[in-house]
């Protein structure tokens, strides 16, 4: 071992046992002190009761299904009408201006309304209009309402990884004779695309907890499943519960997003 | 003389506020090498992309076989196959191997597979093993060599390289420059941005010396490097021969 790396290792071990005691103290002071705060008891027995929670469980995750049913039909949906609308507002032909207009007027509007807002406008209004079923399900509707949000999102993603590709890379397509079209599509949409990956699976961790939001109009997922199991429980443990699924399943979304974006900075720097 | 391959009369570019070419007169014949050489903003640079249309010129004409480009909303198109260009920095697309790269423009303009055509050409440049890879796997000299085929594959019957070699490692210039002495024994006719003085006087048949926009000298290699006329020739000489 050099001179070098034996005083690096010396100085990793000191970090870590700083590391580990500091931890140590803060955790003991937590379950030391928590317990001494006077309601902690009536808390522990209606957010964090053991029994509830296991009885409520399995319907929990059956609920969840659904929210991953929504998500998964979502998703491609969101990303074939983000992708048109950030090529609408990119395109340079006079004849479509309308088309620019459009596309940007989309993504004022859609980005500008709270999620919530839009699942009650369009989950309720819309089959308010009085549709035959099936199209007044909120499933649909509920669906078309993170749609219009998301896909603004990510039209907007999609723009700023077009904008990011060197004009060079352009160039190079239009003096070999592409055209314009073969240019966007062969040329500069495949290198935005990848360089946007990390941002958009931050925008599917974000919509995989919205979809949450479609209780409000109606299907049973996990957050109107736990409420049911609230009421008829008298116990507020299974939100507790449907908040622990979210976690096993947005945590490694979210620590996979961090690794993409790393990958991507390491690789260009 | 035959008829000039790309003849320029009366070229001028401005950027903003900065005139770059002020009247630009050049004739190229068919299958002549042209060196530009001058300073860095010299307007080497923007004089050949004026002459592929790439940068729109101000005023002036632009006779490629006798038909003005330059013309305001000329359609470009159809023209930018017969002039290939190669820049500075290869400017390869990074998410395409080295073979996909040439038959990208061949398979969408020209409407043909071309992979015999293509393999052989990266046969006759030494890259036969590397058309697999991805630009990020290969020298520099190797993708400005890819970024060559790739010009090539167009069939162009001019090519315009922008300083080629400059971003290259001084180790790699060489593999880069053999491959312009192959195209040069193949007749092809190429205007060159360069800074390889012992290059340009070896192959070219004409060297253009540009100074501040404007062709300041022109000759037989021999004239210009070793009898300049004008004071700013001699002097720009002097300085890259340190």
């Amino acid at each position: 071992m050099t001179r070098r790396a034996a005083y690096e290792a010396q100085q990793k071990r000191r970090a870590n046992m700083i590391a580990g005691v500091s931890t140590m103290i803060v955790l003991a002071l937590v379950i030391v002190l928590v317990p001494l705060a006077p309601g902690w008891e009536a808390v522990r027995a209606s957010f964090f009761n053991g029994e509830v929670f296991v009885r409520v469980f399995p319907d929990l995750l059956r609920a969840f299904m659904l929210d991953v049913a929504i998500f998964a039909w979502s998703v491609p949906m969101i990303f074939a009408l983000g992708l048109a609308i950030a090529l609408a507002r990119g395109n340079a032909n006079p004849a479509l201006f309308p088309l620019r207009i459009f596309g940007a007027v989309y993504v004022d509007l859609f980005r500008g309304i709270p999620v919530v807002l839009l699942v009650y406008l369009v989950g309720f209004g819309i089959p308010g209009l009085g549709l035959p079923r099936p199209w007044n399900s909120p499933y649909i509707w509920g669906t078309v309402a993170l749609v219009l949000t998301y896909s603004a999102y990510v039209a907007e993603v999609l723009r700023s990884g077009i904008e990011s590709i060197h004009a060079s890379q352009r160039n190079a397509a239009i003096c070999l004779g592409l055209s314009e079209r073969d240019t966007m599509r062969y040329v500069i949409l495949p290198q935005a695309i990848r360089r946007v990956v990390p941002a958009n699976m931050n925008m599917l961790v974000a919509l995989q907890k919205d979809v949450a939001l479609l209780s409000f109009i109606g299907p049973v997922e996990i957050l109107r499943q736990a409420g049911i199991f609230k009421s008829l429980l008298a116990n507020f443990t299974p939100y507790v519960a449907a908040a622990v699924i979210f976690l096993c399943v947005t945590v490694p979304a979210t620590r996979y997003a961090d690794y993409l974006l790393n990958k991507d900075r390491d690789a260009r720097s | 003389m035959p008829d000039p391959r790309l003849s320029l009369r009366g070229v001028t570019k401005s950027f903003d506020d900065v005139q770059v070419l002020r009247g630009i007169d050049m004739d190229i014949a068919p299958g002549e090498m042209v060196c530009l050489i001058g300073a860095s903003g010299s307007g080497k640079s923007t004089l050949l992309r004026c002459m592929n249309g790439l940068e729109p010129v101000d005023d002036g004409e632009v006779l490629l076989d006798g038909v003005d480009i330059a013309e305001p909303g000329f359609d470009l198109g159809p023209i930018r196959q017969r002039i290939g260009i190669v820049f500075q920095s290869f400017n390869l697309f990074p998410h395409m191997t080295a073979y996909d790269n040439v038959a990208l423009a061949p398979r969408r303009v020209l409407g043909e597979e071309a992979r015999e055509r293509i393999e052989a050409l990266f046969a006759r440049f030494g890259l036969a093993d590397h058309m697999r890879k991805y630009p990020d796997q290969l020298s520099g000299g190797q993708q400005q060599r890819v970024a060559v085929i790739r010009a090539l594959a167009m069939r162009p019957q001019t090519m315009l390289l922008d300083e080629i070699t400059s971003a290259l490692d001084p180790e790699l210039v060489g593999e880069v420059l053999d491959v312009l002495r192959r195209l040069r024994d193949d007749g092809m006719t190429m205007v060159l941005a360069t800074h390889e003085m012992s290059f340009a006087r070896e192959v070219a048949d004409r060297v253009v010396f540009m100074d501040q926009g404007v062709v300041a000298e022109e000759g037989t290699p021999e004239r210009i490097f070793s009898d300049p006329q004008r004071a700013r020739t001699q002097q720009f000489l002097r300085s890259v021969a340190r």
